[in-house]
């Protein structure tokens, strides 16, 4: 509990398989009926059974921007879990655990500990998962939080399996709660409560829900992790919502098919990580090419090849930027927390319809797969929807030129289906009219008109893309310079440097395509220092924004280990380069997962 | 507006009234195929069953990927997507999800088909979408000037093969029946007559159906061109054959000797996925629907999340 109000971080260990996702579950929904912020990291393997998984989840009675430092509540459910993390524990912090299966080893000084009798509480229960349930008892009690809160929660989470399953969770629950009331030391000020009830996400299902509210009526993919849990929402809620859902034999097939359905006229999109992403390339450029709208959206995960499937990284940014054969523009846009991730959507919509082109989100593990709260009433469920220069209702007109070559570049649309505007559109280079020229005779001066048409109605849509600014005290000795979902870890690290006399402040970049590099020029040749965060080896965003500007920054703090960074990894690398001649600092992570 | 607006300058046609004879559905330009590509005889039927079948061209979406054959979608007047290599049965499935009213016709050959593409072939063939997929199958890859292609015979020698072929050819119609495909034909394009009611009956089935034509290259491939194919051909249906009957369709599929079978092999009427996707059952095709959230639809999905 830090002095400024509530800043708690519980951690539940344990294997796949052991149920962690149901506690995690139930907590989150309790935290954020009482107003109370959350931001859940799930750190796990690429394994059904077994492994080892650590799931933090921080609470913060006002907005909370990253998963924090450290763990303030420890709950094992197995000895790993205790083996493992045990030594991070700071003073004042509770460990709980199943204290006839577990053993606690030596505790650091100041820590708490809480072992639960599960045998003697379950009273014979044959339940396996029964020890979760019991230590959510256990935690709402030490927590300070009202039994009749979990009840409920308990109640919705096990509604559907029966009234006899409820009823053995809510007195396993109670069974913990008393346990821990009569033993363990609890919370000296009772859990707060915020200022109105917060709604539950996660990355992927705000991607999905953005998708829905853009418009999206088709939506395919092929499962790939961590991209999967968009193809999951789309599912779950397609007969609703009236969108097409369809999993697809593979992500070449995906790319196209989600092309084939935004020419008949649907807004389209479509969910991958990297690999998957890889082989959708080539459609993204005959999206390009035959100037079709679709939405691509890379879930970023450590790479190379099939790399690290369960952890984040942010090493996708030049096949984005260089996905396709060919030179052509597309809309790239790194969203930079949850909530952004669902605005993001219908604005990326309405750009691409207006520039008759492709558009890629990069999000990654991090934001995708992390759970927050969000307040209800910022999300915006009707965001604006602007189809660009796209026919309805076409009657015929003379001939119709699919390609017309505009002073804008851009040429009305019509979908295939209305009468008097037949026409082909081809992924071969092509006149105004779509027929191809590239067989019989490939007229210079048209191909260059072509390449100009496509490039000048990019152009012409990038003031509608906002430029970057700057975030915090203009005055800054260093500017923080981050690009997606780094945000908040760098939004938290300021605030821990400002208490640490140091002032900072953020510059963070959401559009890379288009970037508006002489904007981001002018801020960051007037800083004092600048140093750029990002979670890869080589510095991908350094190497972009020197090839678009000019300008390289003083110093980089990099991370490539697969976990995402923690604040005070940015504090000490920052503090680290203020007073060192080194330009790169790679932090340490000590949870080891 | 005037009757000269109203008429396109290339094809010189109304473009609102309905086709009166199968050469309205001639393209804005005409094919850069070979002399005597046996791809002519197949556009041809294609333009003839459309006209019988009294569709309009806008009614009609012809896609295709790369080859020579693939450029047929711009020798049609119709609606066309000419795309990329192996990729026309994904773009043609995404096109009549989204607009499940269009007669949507993948068009292709057989490098295309059942090389690059095989993979979407044995998934379309399974999700039985209502779609018709033409493939001028020609044994051989043209537009890259001659190697062997997928359904290139043994030992064919090739500038790819130039010691002879050592790989098994793909039969697509074995293929196709085995991957669930309702309609599974075979044609000859050197007997149009025959291969327009194959068409014709692949646009009607509902459901996917493969029509895989002997379209001979006279440029690359001397083993199987027209004086190969005319003392072999015999028809199915001269053999009483059984189109509910998949074993000796595929019996007769695999023959390809001194007979080879041209014909409806089989053909079923497992419900097409159209007619089972909830989401298309009411309302108008998904590209003309309403976009967005409704208020009430918000709600309940804030509620959820509550």
């Amino acid at each position: 509990m830090s002095v400024n109000g509530l800043d708690f971080t519980i951690g539940i260990g344990g294997a796949a398989g052991q149920g962690i996702a149901t506690p995690g579950n139930i907590l989150a929904r309790m935290f954020g009926r009482r107003g109370l912020h959350l931001y859940a990291y799930n750190a796990y393997q690429s394994i059904i059974r077994g492994g080892h998984i650590l799931l933090s989840i921080r609470i913060r009675d006002q907005e909370v921007h990253s998963h924090g430092d450290g763990i303030d509540m420890l709950l094992c459910l197995n000895q790993d879990t205790m083996d493992r993390h045990l030594n991070i524990l700071k003073p004042g912090s509770w460990v709980i655990y199943n204290a006839d299966k577990v053993e606690p080893g030596e505790l650091p000084e100041g820590v708490l500990a809480c072992p639960m009798p599960v045998g003697e509480l379950a009273e014979g229960s044959k339940n396996k998962l029964i020890q979760n349930t019991i230590s959510l008892g256990v935690m709402m009690s030490v927590l300070g939080a009202d039994f009749g809160v979990l009840q409920e929660a308990l109640e919705q989470a096990f509604g559907r399996k029966g009234a006899a399953v409820v009823e053995e969770n809510v007195k396993m629950a109670r069974a913990g709660y008393d346990h821990a009331a009569a033993n363990f030391e609890s919370f000296p000020t009772p859990l707060p409560e915020g200022e109105k009830p917060l709604a539950m996400w996660t990355g992927n299902s705000a991607l999905a829900m953005g998708g829905a509210a853009a418009g999206v009526k088709f939506y395919c993919a092929y499962p790939m992790s961590p991209s999967t849990g968009v193809l999951h929402w789309f599912a779950n809620h397609a007969h609703e919502l009236g969108i097409m859902v369809r999993q697809v034999e593979d992500e070449i097939g995906v790319a196209n098919m989600a092309i084939g359905a935004a020419h008949s006229g649907c807004r389209a999109m479509c969910a991958t990580s990297g690999g998957g992403f890889a082989l959708m390339t080539e459609a993204i450029g005959a999206a390009s090419m035959m100037e079709i709208p679709v939405v691509y959206i890379n879930v970023m995960r450590a790479g190379p090849s099939t790399g690290v499937p369960t952890k984040t990284e942010q090493g996708d940014l030049w096949q984005a930027l260089g996905a396709s054969q060919g030179d052509f523009e597309r809309f790239i846009v790194a969203p930079v927390n949850c909530l952004d991730a669902y605005n993001t959507v219908p604005e990326i919509f309405n750009l691409v319809d207006k520039a008759q082109c492709p558009g890629i989100i990069i999000s990654d593990l991090l934001i995708s797969e992390g759970t927050f709260n969000v307040d209800p009433d910022l999300v915006d469920l009707q965001p604006e929807i602007n189809r660009g220069d796209f026919l309805v209702d076409p009657s015929p007109n003379g001939t119709y030129l699919r390609y017309k070559d505009t002073e804008s570049g851009i040429s009305p649309r019509v979908v295939p289906g209305y009468e008097g505007f037949v026409h082909t559109v081809a992924t071969d280079e092509h006149d105004e009219d779509g027929v191809i020229i590239s067989d019989e005779f490939t007229h210079p001066h048209k191909r260059r008109k072509s390449v100009e048409k496509r490039a000048r109605k990019f152009q012409g849509v990038v003031a509608d893309v906002p430029a970057p600014s700057l975030e915090g005290p203009a005055d800054a000795e260093v500017t923080l310079l981050g690009w997606g979902s780094t945000y908040g870890v760098i939004k938290e690290a300021i605030e821990i440097l400002a208490e640490q006399g140091v002032v900072a402040n953020q510059l963070p970049i959401k559009w890379i395509a288009p970037l508006h590099g002489d904007v981001v020029e002018d801020i960051l040749s007037s800083a004092k220092k600048v140093i750029l965060v990002e979670n890869n080896h080589s510095g991908q965003f350094a190497r972009y924004l020197r090839s678009e500007t000019g300008y390289s920054p003083d110093g980089h703090i990099r991370k490539y280990d697969g976990e995402p960074f923690m604040p005070h990894h940015v504090v000490e690398g920052v503090l680290e380069l203020m007073k060192t001649e080194e330009s790169i600092y790679v932090p340490y992570q000590e949870i080891i997962v | 507006m005037s009757v000269a607006e109203r008429t396109d300058p290339l094809l010189g046609i109304d473009l609102a009234r309905a086709p009166e004879s199968a050469k309205d559905f001639k393209g804005k330009v005409n094919p850069d195929w070979c002399k005597g590509c046996g791809d002519f005889g197949v556009l041809n039927s294609l333009q003839r069953a459309l006209f019988e079948l009294e569709l309009k061209p806008h009614e009609i979406l012809a896609v295709s990927g790369i080859g020579c054959s693939s450029n047929l979608p711009g020798y049609l007047n119709a609606y066309g997507m000419h795309t990329l290599h192996g990729r026309s049965l994904p773009f043609a499935t995404g096109a009549k999800l989204g607009n499940h009213e269009l007669t949507v016709i993948a068009t292709g050959g057989d490098g295309d088909g059942y090389g690059i593409g095989g993979n979407h072939l044995m998934h379309t063939a399974r999700r039985n979408l209502n779609l018709t997929y033409l493939v001028m199958n020609n044994q051989i890859y043209g537009l890259t000037t001659g190697q062997i292609s997928p359904t290139s015979r043994p030992e064919m020698k090739t500038k790819s093969t130039p010691f002879g072929n050592l790989e098994y050819p793909i039969n697509p119609i074995t293929s196709a029946i085995m991957n669930g495909a309702t309609y599974v034909a075979r044609g000859y394009s050197a007997d149009p007559k025959h291969l327009v009611e194959l068409i014709k009956g692949g646009i009607q089935h509902q459901g996917f159906s493969l029509i895989d034509v002997f379209s001979p290259c006279v440029t690359f491939n001397h083993d199987n061109d027209f004086a190969f194919f005319k003392p072999r051909i015999k028809k199915l249906e001269d053999e009483g054959h059984d189109t509910q009957d998949w074993k000796a369709a595929c019996e007769k599929a695999m023959a390809w000797g001194d007979e080879i079978y041209i014909g409806l092999f089989i053909t079923n009427d497992r419900p097409s996925l159209d007619s089972m996707e909830m989401v298309l059952q009411d309302g108008p095709p998904l590209a003309r629907r309403e976009l967005g959230l409704s208020k009430e639809q918000g709600k309940k999905l804030i509620g959820r999340m509550m």
